[in-house]
């Protein structure tokens, strides 16, 4: 089986350090955008089966970048979830509303996160 | 001078007046026209040819008592306001235009009390009236005939036509409008115009007699004191004088009121009622100048002329003898002026009232009813006009009939005596409720009787029945019963005689009937009205309680006949909008009742008006208890509702108030909920790291350099926490009250010594440079530990975006008077101009921060801001510094 990509989109180093070995040690090829411009640089360039994205972030934040996926037709298998601390039930309507494939909030249980990401991307 | 020079200067005057009228009334809203000078001035016409020529000849006789009819309305003056202004307040709500409407009304609209007073005037101002042709007719023939007059008699044919011609003025003039209660701008200005000429010309003859003719008053004083009577003249003449004095001045103190013209110029004609604020001390003053050269003039005349003249004509006479017929003919305008102003306004008060309150409502009411509006208006113009011509023909032909042989001043006092009639029911009618018209109507004609009896009997019987002698024994030989010494009282004179006994028995008998007649409920609601006029003033049109049934219909054809289909439809119009009534309303109710009888009024006088619209109307009686009840709750609901009013404007406030306070709730509470979401998101960040940093840590295998970092990953998170709630607590508590606050005097420059021991430390391993070189010791008061976490947090800030080992930090301390000022400079990356403006808000971190999130909760500088704020200071960055960061904090040195 192919080596799954999955992108991961946050401006908390430490998190996304823990995510990075997380996904790693389930084999996982993870790669690492600390803000919404670098995400789409480097979906452009990978072609990630998955984006994992965070919303408030500086200069672009999560809305724009999954709207710009979006509209990406080379990016149109690319499932992407939100991971935010956002976690009203607004907020997350508002997410799914948007586009996402899954919205899942902080804080989270990798176990969780990494099980639910398999699931979809099945 | 000629008889035609005399009479082409008195035709001249007369054109003169009547340009002065018409420009006057072409201009009536102009300020020259109405102000309380021309009102004042207006009022003046209480000096008439009585004061002009009478007051020399009574002093030049008998002394100063002249004086009494002067000092009258000089005291009265202070009561005369107060009085007036009721007067004035009730005669414009219910459009009263004479004395006799408003005595009538005062009664009930009272017709056959209405007519009475209306008589009285005529029985006492026809003599005047005719004691000022006399007054002409004696001067012009005086002037023209070059001074050798002698008081024979002499009667001019002239007197006639000025007569007429003054008729024609006032006919014209006085009746261009049927609403007599409209003013007449044109006369009153004539009358001011006059009241200025005549004590401009009396001023001047008494300059020139005392200080031309003579050598002042001193020279005129020795002189005079060598005559024979002069003792006689200068003295009181104890205290049987001094009783005359007191009645002479009761006199004229009811007639300043009184007199129809003094009603006419001070309540009818009256714009505004702050006028007699004016009129208090000017008028006084007016009377005092016009009497203050007639007792030098009288001994004057005593000393340069023979006893033979006219002792009233001294003013004119002087003058003559000494040949200066310029100032002679300045001293006859003054006269003639005089004479012509008081006949103008007489004839006019007269004829309104001859018109209103006998013709109209005793002759003519059922011949108006049926007739069309023009016609009425030509009616009721040609009944004042007639009245006009009819009064002064009158008073021609009494000149020639009686008043040759009398003097100027007991024709006036007579005629003041006779006035005074009206005083009882007139001052008691606006203090006491229980007068009423059956009481007024007998006291008035008693009174008058008295008057036949003390005055005009002894003339008549002197001139009919010259060996009759019960004048002087008393009819039929009682003594006490002696018209002119009456009940033994034998030191007045004729006319305080007179008075006294006639004034007595009239208020006798008008409180008499009165308490023993109960007035009907019209008279009640009427005396309840003018007694307490303060309360129910501006109550349902003017407070007048009516019961019955009237249909609108009804009383729009009747004002429609005197008002015309144009105004009548128009003042209803305005009546419905007041009171918002439906325009099909088809009964009429009390309101319209008043206001309909209000402008009736104005055309015909209250009595006619009255009758008239009960001639449409079925008027139920009312009781008095009844007209209280209705009087009382629409007071109480005046005083509710401006009580209703004063709550509503209140709440309205307060609902103003609350929407205010309510848009800042929300605006705090939008604030308060953005900065808790704000919190949760920067709270959940570390808690998330450390979730997450734990679960992975859960694995065995990771390498132990690893596991160290996550571990240290986890540590720092919960520093970040830390932090994080502690400026969180602190930035509410700083948002509280002062109290927390320590303040005392500390030195500036210690406690920035302080600040920089406490990051040496981390700016040695940045190898960055803390310059602080004047420490200058500069004392303000402040929590220095506050402080100093704000000069913390700024260095830190400045040594985090300092590069290492280049870094450079200077700190100056500036005095400014009041206050301390500190700046903090670094040479780092700076702030983005677009950053600047929010750098102090909670939880705003500069985007363009390192690429490694900084670590900061995003409060530190929000913390600073409220410090410094909560010390009265002001903290800024420097939006021109282009290199680095330069913050600025001043705090005053005084808290």
């Amino acid at each position: 089986m192919k080596q799954k990509k999955i992108l991961i989109v946050d401006d908390e180093p430490n998190i996304v350090m823990s995510l990075e070995y997380a996904f790693k040690k389930k084999d996982f090829e993870v790669f690492i955008a600390r803000d919404g411009t670098e995400a789409l640089e480097i979906s452009d360039r990978e072609r990630p089966d998955l984006i994992l994205l965070d919303i408030m972030m500086p200069e672009m934040d999560g809305y724009e970048t999954l709207k710009r996926v979006r509209d990406n037709k080379e990016l149109s298998h690319t499932k992407v979830v939100f991971l935010s601390a956002k976690s009203k039930e607004k907020d997350v309507k508002k997410g799914l509303k948007m586009g996402a494939d899954s919205y899942m909030t902080k804080p989270f249980s990798i176990k969780k996160v990494i099980s639910d990401i398999e699931d979809l991307l099945g | 001078m000629s008889n035609f020079v005399v009479g082409l200067v008195i035709v001249c005057y007369l054109a003169i007046l009547f340009v002065v009228a018409y420009v006057a009334e072409k201009n009536q809203g102009s300020k020259w026209v109405n102000n309380p000078y021309v009102y004042t001035l207006s009022l003046a016409i209480y000096c008439t040819a009585w004061t002009y020529y009478g007051s020399v000849g009574i002093a030049s006789s008998s002394g100063i008592s002249f004086l009494a009819v002067y000092l009258g309305p000089v005291i009265a003056l202070p009561l005369w306001i107060v009085v007036m202004r009721k007067v004035i307040r009730i005669s414009k709500q219910h459009k009263i235009s004479s004395i006799a409407d408003f005595i009538s009304m005062r009664y009930g609209n009272n017709r056959l009390l209405g007519a009475l007073v209306t008589l009285t005037c005529l029985f006492a101002i026809i003599p005047y009236i005719s004691l000022q042709l006399k007054a002409v007719s004696e001067t012009f023939s005086l002037i023209s005939s070059n001074g050798s007059y002698e008081a024979t008699g002499f009667f001019d044919d002239s007197t006639f036509y000025i007569a007429l011609l003054i008729a024609v003025f006032v006919a014209f003039y006085g009746t261009l409008s049927t609403d007599t209660s409209k003013h007449k701008k044109g006369i009153i200005a004539t009358v001011a115009m006059e009241s200025i000429l005549k004590l401009s010309f009396f001023l001047a003859i008494g300059i020139y007699i005392t200080f031309y003719l003579f050598d002042g008053t001193t020279d005129l004083y020795n002189q005079a004191s060598l005559q024979e009577n002069f003792k006689q003249l200068t003295s009181f003449g104890g205290l049987e004088n001094g009783f005359n004095w007191l009645f002479t001045i009761c006199l004229s103190f009811f007639a300043i009121f009184l007199l129809p013209r003094q009603f006419h110029v001070a309540v009818v004609e009256n714009d505004n009622e702050s006028d007699l604020r004016k009129a208090i001390w000017l008028f006084p003053l007016y009377l005092l100048l016009f009497n203050f050269f007639v007792i030098f003039i009288a001994w004057a005349g005593n000393i340069s002329l023979p006893d033979t003249v006219n002792h009233d004509y001294y003013t004119l006479l002087l003058p003559l003898q000494a040949n200066n017929y310029g100032l002679a003919l300045l001293v006859f305008i003054g006269g003639f002026t005089t004479v012509i102003s008081m006949i103008v306004v007489s004839t006019l008060a007269l004829s309104t009232m001859v018109s209103n309150n006998i013709v109209i409502p005793y002759g003519f009411i059922k011949t108006l009813v049926e007739g069309n509006p023009e016609e009425n208006t030509k009616r009721i113009k040609n009944i004042r006009r007639a009245a006009i011509f009819l009064l002064i023909i009158i008073a021609y032909f009494f000149y020639i009939r009686f008043s040759v042989q009398l003097s100027l001043y007991s024709i006036g006092l007579i005629s003041f005596v006779i006035i005074a009639q009206l005083a009882p029911s007139f001052f008691l009618g606006l203090t006491w409720r229980r007068g009423t018209a059956r009481g007024a109507e007998i006291g008035i004609l008693v009174g008058l009787a008295v008057v036949f009896y003390t005055l005009f009997v002894p003339i008549i019987s002197q001139a009919a029945l010259p060996n009759a002698n019960f004048v002087e024994d008393g009819l039929f030989g009682y003594s006490w019963l002696s018209p002119t010494h009456l009940f033994g009282l034998d030191y007045l004179t004729p006319e305080s005689n007179a008075f006294l006994w006639s004034i007595s028995f009239n208020t006798l008998t008008f409180v008499g009937f009165s308490l023993r007649t109960k007035g009907n409920y019209r008279e009640r609601n009427y005396a309840e009205m003018f007694v307490n006029h303060e309360n129910y003033g501006n109550l349902q049109e003017g407070g007048f309680i009516w019961k019955g049934e009237a249909y609108v219909a009804d009383i729009k054809r009747l004002l429609n006949r005197f008002l015309g289909e144009q105004r009548t439809n128009r003042a209803l119009r305005l009546f419905n909008k007041k009171y918002n009534i439906s325009e099909t309303e088809e009964r009429a109710d009390a309101r319209l009742i008043n206001f309909s009888e209000k402008l009736l009024t104005g055309s015909i006088g209250s009595a006619s008006a009255k009758i008239l619209l009960s001639s449409v109307s079925k008027e139920t009686p009312i009781s008095l208890v009844e007209v209280l009840t209705i009087l009382e709750e629409s007071k109480e609901t005046k005083a509710s509702n401006k009580l209703l009013k004063e709550k509503s404007e209140e709440l309205a406030a307060m609902a103003q108030q609350l929407k205010a306070a309510n848009e800042e709730l929300r605006i705090q509470d939008k604030l308060k909920d953005e900065f808790l979401d704000t919190v949760a998101h920067e709270l959940k960040t570390p808690i998330t790291s450390i979730k997450a940093t734990s679960e992975v840590l859960e694995d065995e295998g990771m390498p132990t350099e690893l596991r160290n970092r996550f571990l240290e990953n986890i540590n720092r998170d919960s520093d970040r926490l830390d932090t994080l709630i502690h400026n969180i607590l602190d930035l509410e508590k700083l948002s509280g009250n002062r109290s927390e606050l320590d303040i005392d005097d500390h030195d500036m420059s210690k406690t920035i010594q302080k600040a920089i021991k406490g990051v040496e430390q981390i700016a040695l391993k940045k190898e960055v440079n803390i310059k602080f070189p004047k420490k200058e010791k500069m004392f303000a008061a402040y929590d220095e530990d506050r402080i100093l976490q704000v000069l913390t947090n700024l260095l830190s800030n400045s040594l985090k975006f300092t590069e290492p080992h280049s870094g450079k930090i200077k700190i100056l301390l500036e005095d400014l008077d009041k206050e301390v000022l500190v700046t903090i400079k670094d040479n780092g990356k700076g702030i983005p101009d677009e950053d600047k403006g929010y750098i102090f808000d909670k939880f705003y971190q500069s985007k363009n921060q390192n690429v490694k999130k900084p670590q900061g909760s995003g409060l530190g500088l929000a913390i600073c801001k409220k410090i410094v704020e909560s010390h009265k200071g002001t903290i800024a960055v420097d939006k021109e510094c282009k290199e680095g960061t330069r913050m600025i904090f001043s705090i005053p040195k005084q808290q």
